[in-house]
């Protein structure tokens, strides 16, 4: 039988790697104009040329980076393999998990979903972000108060999905809380303690009025 | 001084450093020129690689260096078989990149190391692969059942494969009222949320890996053999593990593929496994068929159980777990025959997942409890009463301590089992069918020899030092507590360090075993240290000793189980009652309410210790509702291996209420610690007490899990 990829093929991850959907795919022409036309399928199929690396303007919890990055590269790993900030987690790499959440211009994103390139120039907010000159947020600090986490592994994901949660003003409940979590799996099932968390912080602020 | 710390709620000690993002797991170390890894995958079950052209590949941009069984380095002469407790009773291991032969389908048969990982992922699709495809067997059904070859162990700690005492065919035969059925457990994976990574550093002939793992010692071990290297020229860091559940108890060959490509590549590789790949690659608790029979008399007596398992394992190794195990003690009867068969199958090997046998046999035989219960017209709970044992039955020993009535009455009691109207579909909220149902847990507690390093410091501080793992339970706060009590110090006074195989060598962190076997390293470690400090430094009062002393003063001890593993049956028992609601017009299940009351010995910290059975119960409904590797029979590919298909509770199907009770159980028998561990047990009998109030709620009785609102309509 002679090989026959398709997207199943295990072991290949096409994780973030295909164009996206969602809000990425509205600016998905910068990709190609970063590019050039001649490198703008992102899947690409065989192909022995040289994929050129673009410069991107990151700007994570309030600091500017300039990375040289290969186009194909997802936010994701953008912040874990070049610039280092380990505390975004990946558990799928197919938006299925919900531990590389990250907020981008305020708003919960999984970072496995956004290419890199398409996040330039945008406030990027990591969990390396949240505490303030050592002092914790107050849902890190309700994490930990209510032992909201087990191996720790989808806690920076469920703690930004949580921050969001409140500023959208979906947690108004528990059950509202869960319904609106439902993106952040916890393998470990620490559920009923993040919902928990949330509720501790959310009385104590009102939600952001936003759009 | 502050010394009541063992049995106190303190928060992780750890957890500040998890949620600023700062604890370090597997694949957030960056050694510097650290190159990336991808593993590519058969696509056939079975047969050879006629031909494998990486020419595309290796000249694709950015890849330093492609490994197929053509280009791999063999294994050192000096290479020798290693196998540890872990590992199955037969293993011819599986070396990845050996030869052509393929085994199952997802078989490791190339490495693709490149610059970046987008340059690895993308060269990994241009390899060239013809397969001369074999026969493959991919379906249970078909397989010829055969019995496990008996493990040699020293300790006789593995339970022989098949069982039989008094005449349990007779006595089901005279039985007037019987129960007999078959039971069904699919393959499930674990779908820790962290992806298995290995980071793998040369330094010459020395090699450092950051992996995830539940037992490093386990994997310097198995990496020095096979390349032929001494132990201590392999280091394993793991000082955090984002959850394994049993996932990250072997060394499975992507270890090996990480060592190999860092050799060859001339740099530090990492190699972090796709969501995909960890169905092909780090084990699942395997599909089990189960049939049980149960015979009793009028007064609900149980006079006979016949309780068979057939479990699936892979073409060259026999993984054989304890299913019908705590069917031998769990309930006095005097004729009890059990037998546990396996299948071999094109597939890669199972592996030990969460109560890995307990789970699967509490299901078969806590639902046949049910639909005796249901035949007898007697309450489930007092059918359980009426045959409580005095002693373990098979083991012939009294229990060490056994909590189970106090366990069932505590539950009950919260969770208001008296007004459960009996008739199925009789209780209703609107228009849900409501049900209630319940199962007894149950898990054996194991203890191997663990050592731990206690070092006293002038300034009244201490340093303790293990190579146990924290997957998530809070072994990083628990082992504080008892090193803070045992030494009469703050908690901050205390430093800890975990997950490295060049401190004291500790057993796998599974089998609920943690605690009993490194709680009492550590604990036995601060006596001996105080112990010396005092005699160095005279008097009786540590701090002044120390002071007098002005320098450290260091202890490691290693310590075992005793003889009373040979005088009593050792065993943490548990019940879980549930409140299921179904819709009667679209199937769907909601679990509502989980109540779960646990004689587990001392519980160190109540608060990390309610989080480990949430968690297990959590995960037994997954395991009751949701949780399938869906394997397609013509090509051994698991059609659903990701997140989005493989489904696991979210928030959404976490209950709003989840009630756990730890009973006061004083065991002075099990360890000096007094502890029986609660990771397995909190999942076991969870998914049999959701199925018997299905059918508590519905008046169906599912036997195959997972229970899909298909099953029900
Ligand atoms: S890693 Fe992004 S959702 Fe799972
Ligand atoms: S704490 Fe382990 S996955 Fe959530």
């Amino acid at each position: 039988m002679s090989d026959e990829r398709g997207p199943e093929q295990p072991g290949v991850d096409p994780a973030g790697r295909e164009p996206l959907g969602g809000s990425a795919a509205s600016s998905g022409a910068g990709v190609a104009n970063a590019v050039g036309p001649r490198d703008a399928p992102v899947v690409a199929h065989a192909t022995d040329r040289a994929v050129a690396p673009i410069s991107v303007l990151l700007r994570v919890n309030g600091a500017e980076h300039r990375v040289r990055l290969d186009p194909r590269t997802t936010l994701v790993d953008a912040l874990r393999e070049h610039l280092h900030l380990t505390g975004t987690k990946k558990g799928c790499a197919l938006g299925q998990c919900g531990a590389c959440t990250v907020l981008l211009d305020g708003k919960r994103v999984n970072a496995c979903l956004v290419l890199a390139a398409l996040a330039g120039g945008r406030e990027i907010t990591t969990v390396e972000g949240l505490a303030q000159g050592g002092r914790l947020h107050p849902l890190q600090a309700a994490f930990i108060e209510r032992d909201a986490l087990q191996c720790g592994y989808c806690t920076p994901g469920q703690i930004m999905a949580g921050v969001a949660c409140i500023a959208e003003g979906h947690a108004g409940s528990a059950e509202e809380i869960r319904e609106w979590m439902s993106g952040n799996v916890c393998r470990c099932g620490a559920y009923d303690h993040i919902v928990a968390a949330i509720q501790d912080i959310a009385a104590a602020r009102p939600p952001d009025r936003g759009p | 001084m502050t010394t009541a710390h063992v049995g106190h709620a303190t928060s992780r000690v750890d957890g500040r450093l998890k949620v600023t993002g700062a604890a370090d797991y597997a694949a957030d170390h960056d050694p510097p020129g650290v190159a990336h890894a991808t593993v590519v995958r058969s696509t056939v079950a079975s047969g050879r690689i006629v031909e494998i052209d990486d020419s595309a590949a290796a000249g694709a941009p950015g890849v330093i260096t492609v490994l197929t069984h053509h280009t791999a380095p063999r294994p050192h002469a000096r290479a020798r078989a290693h196998s540890a407790q872990v590992d199955p009773t037969v293993t011819h291991r599986l070396r990845p990149l050996q030869d052509d032969r393929v085994r199952y389908q997802g078989q490791p048969i190339a490495l693709v190391v490149a610059e970046t990982l987008e340059a690895a992922v993308h060269a990994a699709t241009l390899l060239r692969v013809t397969y001369a495809a074999g026969v493959a067997t991919t379906d249970i059904t078909r397989a010829q059942p055969v019995l496990p070859t008996p493990k040699q162990t020293d300790k006789g700690e593995r339970q022989p494969a098949v069982s039989q005492r008094g005449d349990p065919e007779g006595a089901l035969a005279a039985a007037p009222i019987r129960v007999e059925q078959t039971y069904v457990i699919p393959r499930e994976n674990h779908n820790p949320i962290e992806l298995h990574a290995t980071v793998a550093a040369w330094d010459g002939d020395r090699l450092t890996l950051w992996d995830k793992t539940q037992w490093v010692a386990n994997v310097a071990d198995e990496i020095a053999a096979e390349l032929g290297m001494p132990a201590d020229h392999v280091r394993v860091l793991s000082p955090f593990v984002g959850g394994a559940f049993g996932s990250g108890l072997r060394v499975w060959p992507h270890v090996m593929l990480a060592a190999l490509g860092a050799r060859a590549a001339g740099r530090p590789v990492k190699l972090m496994l796709s969501r995909r790949d960890m169905y092909y690659g780090t084990g699942f608790r395997p599909h089990t068929v189960q049939r049980v029979a149960l015979g009793a008399d009028r007064d609900g007596h149980l006079g006979a159980i016949v309780h068979e398992a057939v479990q699936e394992t892979s073409m060259y190794e026999e993984y054989d777990e304890s299913v019908v195990d705590a069917t031998r003690y769990l309930h006095s009867c005097p004729n009890v025959a059990t037998r546990r068969r396996i299948a071999r199958l094109n597939e890669h090997t199972p592996t030990w997942m969460r109560a890995p046998g307990e789970a699967s046999g509490a299901f078969a035989l806590e639902c046949a409890m049910d639909e005796l219960a249901i035949a007898l017209r007697l309450d489930p709970v007092e059918l359980r009463l009426r045959n409580e044992p005095a002693q373990d039955e098979f083991k012939r020993l009294p229990f060490s301590s056994r909590s189970t009535r106090e366990c069932y009455r505590v539950a009950a009691e919260r969770f208001g089992w008296g007004r459960r109207t009996p008739e199925p579909r009789s209780m209703r909220d609107g228009r849900w069918l409501v049900g209630w149902g319940m199962a007894t847990a149950t898990y054996p507690t194991h203890r191997a020899p663990a050592a731990a390093r206690v070092r006293l410091l002038p300034d009244g501080c201490a340093e303790v030092a293990t190579a146990a793992s924290d997957m998530g339970p809070g072994t990083w706060t628990s082992l504080t507590q008892v090193a803070a009590e045992a030494l009469g110090l703050p908690i901050e006074h205390v430093q800890l360090r975990l997950g490295d195989s060049a401190l004291p060598r500790t057993p796998p962190h599974g089998g609920s075993m943690t605690m009993a076997s490194v709680g009492s390293a550590v604990q036995a470690a601060c006596h001996e240290v105080c112990r010396a400090a005092l005699a160095r430094g005279g008097g009786d009062d540590l701090a002044a000793a120390m002071a007098r002393i002005g320098q450290p003063v260091e202890a490691t001890v290693k310590v075992r189980a005793g003889e009373e593993t040979t005088r009593f049956s050792m065993h943490a028992f548990g019940s879980v009652f549930v409140e299921v609601a179904v819709d009667p017009d679209l199937g769907e299940t909601r679990v509502r309410r989980i109540v779960g009351a646990y004689g587990a010995g001392r519980i160190v910290n109540p608060k990390t210790s309610r989080s480990q059975c949430v968690g297990g119960m959590i995960g037994g409904i997954g395991m009751a509702l949701m949780e399938h590797s869906v394997v397609d029979p013509r090509t051994g590919r698991v059609v659903n291996a990701n997140l989005a298909e493989y489904t696991v509770p979210v928030h959404a199907d976490s209950p709003p209420l989840m009630d756990v009770t730890f009973i006061d159980e004083r065991d002075p028998h099990v360890n000096s610690l007094g502890v029986k561990g609660l990771g397995e047990i909190a999942i076991v009998g969870v998914a049999s007490a959701i199925a018997n109030a299905i059918h508590h709620a519905t008046g169906k009785r599912i036997r195959e899990l997972p229970i899909t609102p298909d099953k029900l309509l």
